[in-house]
């Protein structure tokens, strides 16, 4: 099929030796410890109690309104502890988790066995979807029915599913679709029947032969499924870039994708669909890509929501004490400050970095080369807004389209000054969505006193009105009583 | 003959003129608007919620004075930066927001062991956003308070206080780097 091409981006060294190996599984370690908010929106409200008895799959947290996804039991086992514990996110902030002491039976719930998927109402696929928690899997771990649910109201023609595993290190993805091919197809299929009609391009970069192969040969057979197969150069798997290769469109600044008619799901995600529906299982495992030089063997392992990084990192072996802790690639992928975090639903590797893998540079002054504009997959002019940011001049970033950056780091990569340009515009971004939030917070604030203003004037209305019916009545009475004396009188 | 009419043209048109400029002047006079609509402008930009903080007798006097330059564009604690920034943007004035001390977003919180349920302090939130009844607890909508104060004043057992916003993994947001190139 034709191709077209994204602007900008970058060629980081691959480093995909994890994919080498095949999947393991990784066994249940002595406690899981599970986040209620491992997706964007609303965190699941726990339902259990402690020292409850619960199985695998069982719910452990509901979502909770439109955006929101619940959360279940990784294994069968006794709630020990629920509270506000470490889990991954920049911040380093704690946030209310579940801790599971496994029974070492990992008994699922008894799930009924759905009919064919190929024959279920679509609502009802994405009624199961959003009941098994599943979120998107590339990483941003935004709720995956809530996507279904909309297109059915869309002009959706193409499905985008997306294969492209851009950043380095990881190689999940890649294994997942080599070794199971079938099932990630299979969960294609659910999709495009969820959306009653269209096409689906699963877009693979052309560093991964095996995958591409075991894709074509799988998706051999259905004519609206296609393999595209994508050069490689990053960040060929960003949302955005990779519905600009594969269509030639590019996404409104602002829009959804959905607005030009495009959805895109990851393999990951396709394959827990097909969990979901097949099968009736929530989401309570992912592939995790274990790499980094400080790991004795870089390798794909299939892990337990909820999992500690340490117990992680311990069975698959440390060569050396990791000078960087990372989740999530190394482009885009957060540091950790130490290894008492849970393995999440958007966790897609965990990269123990030896001394020579990080670099730590002296920033110096930009000297407006330019390079971060020719790398730019979005379009943007990082020094400027970089320039702006530092001087807290939020409303330039903004004018210079800040909001636009997908926080790729390519920028970040080719700068020759070691500027942290992503980190300037996660700052902007943060302030804007504040001062976007505080000005919505005044106009709210203004309604509220406008109707307290209405409220007050209608009591006082109704309590003159109260004073005058008495004043009237007792003024009744007295004329009665009045009348009354003149009658007797006379 | 010829300058007869030339005369006529001058004298009609500057009697015109004259008529003419007489009913602007008159019309000025009797159609006089009162209030300046710079003060109407800068009266929506704030809360409205007549806290009294700023020292004035409201949002509306609090405008007047900022219309007429007597008071300072950082008055308004609920308004916050944001606001100051608005304000100085209306004005015309620059101003170091970087400076001045915002102690970020405040609500107000009450001790529950100390409530008596007096109802005094729902009776003056200008957005109800206490609720509760005559001798039970009290309690803070904390999405439609404002921290304006007002019912930490009316406490008769200093039961309120005003409390910053706990950061939140919801409200948490980048810090700006920490290096001073770029």
């Amino acid at each position: 099929m034709k191709l077209f091409r994204f602007r900008g981006g970058v060629h980081p060294e691959g480093r995909k030796e994890s994919a080498a190996l095949p999947i393991i599984k990784m066994p249940l370690p002595k406690r899981l410890r599970v986040p209620m908010q491992q997706h964007i929106g609303a965190p699941a409200e726990p339902v259990v109690r402690v020292g409850q008895y619960v199985l695998k799959g069982q719910l452990l947290g509901s979502a909770v309104g439109a955006i929101s996804a619940p959360v279940h039991a990784p294994t069968s086992g006794t709630v020990v502890e629920m509270g506000m514990l470490p889990a991954p996110h920049p911040s380093g902030l704690p946030t209310f988790c579940i801790v599971i002491e496994p029974d070492g039976k990992d008994q699922w719930e008894e799930f009924p066995v759905p009919r064919d998927p190929q024959e279920m109402p679509s609502e009802i696929i994405a009624e199961r979807v959003a009941a098994a928690g599943v979120v998107g899997l590339g990483g941003a771990t935004f709720p995956s029915a809530v996507k279904l649910g909309a297109a059915n109201s869309r002009h959706i023609h193409t499905i985008i599913i997306n294969g492209g595993e851009c950043e380095p290190y990881l190689t999940c993805d890649d294994r997942l679709m080599r070794e199971r091919a079938d099932e990630v197809i299979d969960g294609v299929r659910i999709i495009l029947h969820a959306m009653r009609w269209g096409r689906a391009v699963i877009a693979i970069e052309d560093n991964k032969p095996e995958a591409i192969a075991a894709m074509t040969a799988a998706a051999r057979g259905y004519g609206n499924i296609e393999v595209a197969v994508v050069p490689a150069r990053y960040p060929a798997g960003s949302e955005k870039q990779l519905i600009v290769n594969v269509t030639g469109r590019e996404v409104p600044a602002g829009a959804l994708p959905a607005s030009i008619g495009v959805l895109m799901h990851n393999v990951g995600t396709a394959y827990a669909i097909h969990q979901a529906i097949r099968y009736g299982r929530p989401l309570v495992s992912r592939i995790v890509t274990v790499a980094g030089d400080a790991m004795r063997e870089p390798r794909n392992v299939e892990v337990p929501i909820g999992t500690l990084v340490s117990d992680l990192l311990e069975f698959c072996g440390i060569r050396e004490e990791p000078a960087r802790l990372l989740m999530g690639g190394p482009m885009m992928g957060m540091s950790l400050s130490h290894a008492d975090v849970p393995v999440i639903k958007g966790t897609s590797g965990v990269l123990a970095m030896a001394r020579h893998e990080v670099t730590t540079s002296e920033t110096t002054p930009c000297v407006r080369c330019g390079r971060c504009v020719s790398a730019c997959p979005a379009g943007l002019v990082p020094l400027e807004m970089a320039a702006r940011a530092r001087h807290d001049d939020m409303k330039g970033a903004e004018e210079w389209g800040v909001m636009e950056c997908i926080a790729c780091g390519s920028c970040s990569y080719v700068c020759p000054s070691h500027i942290p340009l992503v980190q300037y515009f996660n700052y902007s971004k943060g302030k804007i969505a504040l001062e976007r939030e505080r000005t919505r917070k005044n106009n709210e604030t203004r309604q509220l006193i406008e109707a307290r203003r209405v409220r007050v004037e209608r009591e006082e209305a109704e309590k003159k009105a109260r004073a005058a019916e008495k004043a009237r009545a007792r003024a009744a009475a007295k004329q009665a009583a009045a009348q009354q004396t003149e009658e007797v009188t006379p | 003959m010829e300058h007869i009419t030339l005369l006529i043209g001058i004298v009609v048109i500057t009697a015109l003129g004259l008529l003419l400029g007489l009913g602007l002047g008159v019309a000025s006079q009797k159609l006089h608007v009162e209030g300046d609509p710079l003060v109407d402008e800068l009266k929506a930009m704030l809360p409205g919620a007549q806290c009294g903080q700023c020292g004035f007798a409201g949002c509306g006097p609090a405008a007047e004075a900022l219309a007429r330059g007597e008071a300072v564009i950082t008055l308004c604690p609920p308004g916050g930066r944001t606001l100051a920034a608005r304000l100085a943007e209306r004005l015309g004035v620059k101003v170091d927001l970087s400076a001045i001390k915002d102690k970020g977003p405040q609500l107000a919180a009450i001790a529950e062991e100390s409530c008596i349920g007096c109802t005094k302090c729902f009776k003056v939130c200008p957005t109800d956003a206490i609720i509760g009844a005559p001798k039970q607890i009290h309690s803070v909508l904390t999405q439609a308070c404002t921290g304006c104060g007002a019912c930490v004043d009316v406490c008769p057992t200093d039961a309120l206080a005003l409390q910053g916003v706990l950061v939140s993994m919801r409200t948490w947001s980048w810090p700006k780097p920490l290096t001073e190139a770029a």
